[in-house]
């Protein structure tokens, strides 16, 4: 656990890419042999399964270290952060030098446990009772130095993220093994279990074969940098809508089929419709795709489909409400064979011919925006909202399939956010390296001579500016609701959001997607906000 | 009436015509310590502790002083003042005013750890405690200092190894000549910023023993601070004046680095916890000490504090004051 610990703090504690791939190839070359595998699964977004909730964790803290459960909660909102709130209050036990979460490296104890002790330990205890559990969390929580427990603790509440991405990961372990990064970003992905599998396994030439479910790596586009005329030729480039739904792969094979979400989860349960892709799709077939809410010809709003994705059991009334269709992008393997080195036209040719054949009303081909010049296609591009979509995608007709997010040949073009102009009403604290201020806001528009709260917006502003905002909610509070302060209604800001749906979960009738302070109008009175009926003005242009 | 009451201008003792750490100009001010949100100009007479004489001349100028020594009893009207060490920094006191039999102290800002030249802080027994609360959160336990130290060596060492300058941020005054202290023994290799230059001129010619340093110049030239140690001001972080020491590690001496998060917002590459302000098993310490019947909770957490004390069967209010204000100028300065 001390050379894990060690690690996360070496990778949250760096801003510079190279020290953190240095740290992990380090980690990589000195790792215990099981502990690599898991570090490979919790950097790839395979977190252990959350046993024990945050209220249990609290409680059993409180006890042990005989606080108030109020004074808890006031910790934990300074903090923001959980598991190092307990890791801060316990306290060190001695003969446990560790050092504090700053500097100085500490040092290896006597009876040190590893890693995957910990974490395959959490996975035995999963049906265990609710009393052995806390004996053995409170058990480790002493017998770790506080930097170890704050680790501990973040597997445990399974909130475990770290500045590092995939790709990253996946750099480090190439430096290591001396394999190529595309070939082990594909290894790593999919199906397998970090408790059963060896790091050798993980990393032979054998395993991609037995894996019939292994998706391919996503290629995800940059959002577009430059003017579309240093693009080049606009017949060199496909365009095609830019869907709001879920990103997903498709995969059929040995007779299997497998749904992926871009976020690498295993969805296919989630999505009976799709069940019938088993027996009509060739065996060796993987497509790439989004699956969109979709009824009678027509893309429906994103917010359709979130009143099932959270879902453990889909009922028949969500799939009557919230009917889904999927939308081919790419063809990325084909009768078994890999397709992703060839180009997109070549590709898209192929996808077509599948596709076209199939005849499913729901499966269906990403429609491709057709252009003669720039600004024919800047035109269709403001058409995007009123077919759901966000904007436009710019693929190079030459380009191959490639691994994660690059420049260069795919790029996103979302049209402009919908703005609204509104006041600050409460705030909250904020979490990770906002902690201790004032940065998590609510905001309310006008209704007569009221005010009505309709979202929140936590990003946009600059360090500067809230540590301005933190300063006006200390002297402006009104009154304190637990961790809430309600503040004079003073500061606008202009917000802007990807989209807007009705919902009766929200007093103010509205829910907003992707909401942001866009900038903090400071020329503006509270005076000079917008109302209510301007926001049921936009639900009733977009929000169908 | 009370010892004491919280006016606009500050901490009042009616009956003694005397304000402590006033933030407005008064007649007749008793100054806790030197640092800027307790010691404000514009008074026509402050009094303080020896110590802290060379140290408010330097930020105030020439004024009325009187200086005392610990202990020393002031009459004033009918009040019986004295100033006890705080602990806080060098000269930093408690102010002790008696009046017909009753106690009332201000603890000013204090820790408790002896940090070996800031005096060490003593309990005083009294009917009425008003306390600080910079640290009044459970979360907020400090190291010993000699494992701070430890810490802040190593980090120099592996600096040092890895050919880089290692630069300290600290509060000029309190926070600098402790971390002196740290690094005395890994380096004779020390530059500070103007800033602490200036306070650490100051109490050299006070007799203070302090190692030696030198003063950073524009026309020192870069290769000078090579594998050298820095010590800055929070003012300098970040600022274009830090380039001279590319390439550097930045390590910052605060209680605050006790949250990551908070270490992550200064973008600092270490954060020590060293602080000089108790920590809140300190603070329980002190006020439980002091025997007092009553206790008012000043700057810092003073409402979960002062709950906390009610919880526990001490009586306890909240307090607002302008000490620490400068919300980021006090986290910085801690």
């Amino acid at each position: 656990m001390h050379l894990f610990a060690q690690l996360i703090y070496t990778l949250s504690g760096s801003t510079k890419t190279n020290e953190k791939l240095q740290a992990l190839a380090e980690y990589f070359t000195h790792g215990n042999e099981k502990d690599k595998v898991w570090v490979i699964a919790l950097f790839s977004g395979r977190r252990p399964r959350r046993t024990v909730s945050g209220t249990q964790l609290a409680v059993w803290c409180t006890e042990m270290v005989n606080l108030p459960i109020w004074l808890f909660q006031e910790c934990y909102h300074t903090v923001g952060d959980l598991s190092e709130t307990i890791a801060l209050l316990i306290p060190e036990t001695k003969g446990c030098f560790s050092p504090s979460f700053g500097g100085g490296q500490g040092e290896v104890r006597e009876g040190a446990k590893p890693l995957h002790y910990y974490v395959e330990k959490f996975q035995q205890l999963e049906k265990a009772t609710e009393e052995e559990k806390k004996t053995f969390i409170i058990q480790s929580w002493q017998e770790l130095s506080s930097r170890e427990r704050f680790v501990f603790n973040k597997l445990l509440s399974g909130t475990f993220r770290v500045g590092v991405s995939q790709k990253l990961m996946v750099n480090a372990l190439a430096r290591t093994v001396k394999l190529d990064a595309n070939i082990i970003a594909h290894r790593i992905s999919g199906n397998w279990d970090p408790a059963t599998t060896t790091f050798e396994q993980l990393l032979s030439e054998q395993a991609t074969q037995t894996d019939h479910s292994k998706p391919y790596p996503f290629y995800l586009a940059y959002a577009l940098e430059t003017p579309l005329i240093e693009l080049g030729e606009p017949a060199d480039w496909q365009a095609e809508w830019k869907w709001d739904g879920i990103r997903g792969q498709v995969i059929k094979r040995n007779d299997q089929l497998f749904v992926w979400s871009r976020g690498e989860d295993l969805i296919t349960d989630k999505f009976p419709e799709y069940s019938i892709l088993q027996s009509i799709l060739p065996n060796g077939t993987v497509i790439d795709g989004e699956i969109l809410p979709y009824k009678d010809g027509q893309v429906l709003n994103f917010n359709v489909l979130q009143t099932r994705i959270g879902r453990k059991n889909i009922t028949k009334k969500n799939l009557q409400e919230a009917p889904v269709g999927l939308f081919a992008y790419d063809l990325l393997e084909l009768n078994g064979e890999d397709m992703r080195a060839l180009a997109l036209s070549e590709r898209r040719a192929k996808l077509e011919k599948l596709i076209t054949g199939l005849q499913i009303p729901w499966l269906q081909l990403s429609p491709i925006v057709t252009f003669s010049n720039w600004d024919e296609l800047t035109t269709q591009r403001g058409q995007s909202r009123n077919i759901n979509s966000e904007g436009l995608m710019l693929k190079r007709k030459a380009s191959a399939y490639q691994v994660g997010r690059r420049r260069g040949d795919w790029w996103k073009w979302k049209i402009d956010p919908l703005t609204i102009d509104a006041v600050m009403v409460y705030a909250q604290k904020g979490a990770g390296r906002r902690s201790n201020l004032y940065t998590d806001y609510t905001f309310a528009v006008k209704d007569g001579d009221k005010l009505v709260p309709f979202t929140k917006a936590y990003s946009g502003l600059t360090d500067k500016e809230f540590a301005q905002v933190d300063a006006f909610v200390k002297r402006n509070s009104l009154e304190k609701f637990g961790p809430v302060r309600t503040v004079k209604p003073e500061l606008v800001f202009e917000i802007a959001f990807e989209g807007i749906a009705a919902s009766n979960r929200h007093k103010s009738g509205v829910a907003l997607r992707f909401p942001r302070i866009s900038r903090w109008r400071t020329d503006k009175l509270p005076t000079d906000i917008n109302t209510l009926e301007d926001l049921k003005k936009m639900l009733e242009l977009y929000g169908k | 009436m009370p010892l004491i009451t919280f006016t606009d201008k500050g901490l009042y003792c009616e009956q003694g015509k005397f304000y402590i750490d006033p933030w407005q100009p008064v007649e007749k001010a008793v100054i806790t310590h030197a640092h800027s949100d307790h010691a404000r100009p514009g008074s026509q007479a402050y009094l303080c502790h020896r110590n802290t004489l060379p140290l408010l001349q330097l930020r105030l100028g020439p004024n009325s002083y009187q200086v005392v020594e610990w202990n020393e009893k002031v009459y004033m009207n009918e009040v019986t003042v004295s100033l006890h060490p705080a602990g806080h920094i060098i000269g930093s006191s408690q102010i002790r005013i008696e009046y017909k039999g009753e106690v009332w102290v201000v603890s000013g800002d204090y820790k408790i750890e002896d940090d070996g030249f800031s005096g060490v802080f003593e309990p005083i027994a009294c009917n009425t405690f008003i306390s600080e609360s910079t640290f009044g959160l459970p979360i907020y336990t400090w190291k010993p200092q000699h494992e701070i130290f430890h810490d802040i060596q190593n980090w120099v060492r592996s600096n040092e190894v890895a050919g880089k300058t290692s630069v300290l941020i600290g509060y000029s005054l309190g926070k600098a000549q402790r971390i002196l202290k740290a690094l005395e023994e890994v380096t004779g290799n020390i530059y500070v910023h103007g800033a602490i230059w200036n306070v650490h001129e100051t109490l050299l010619k006070a007799g203070w023993k302090l190692p030696a340093v030198q003063r950073i110049t524009p026309e020192m030239p870069k290769e000078t601070f090579k594998s050298s140690v820095v010590i800055a001001p929070p003012s300098a972080d970040g600022s274009v004046w830090m380039r001279r020491f590319t390439p550097h590690s930045t390590g910052i001496c605060s209680g605050w680095m006790q949250v990551r998060g908070h270490q992550r917002r200064r973008n600092a590459d270490a954060g020590f916890a060293l602080s000089d302000h108790a920590d809140w098993n300190g603070l329980l310490q002190a006020v439980k000490a002091t025997g007092a019947q009553k206790v008012f909770i000043t700057h810092g957490f003073q409402s979960v504090f002062s709950r906390y004390l009610n919880e526990i069967g001490i009586e306890a209010a909240e307090v607002k004051t302008e000490f620490g204000t400068e919300e980021e100028e006090a986290q910085l300065a801690n």
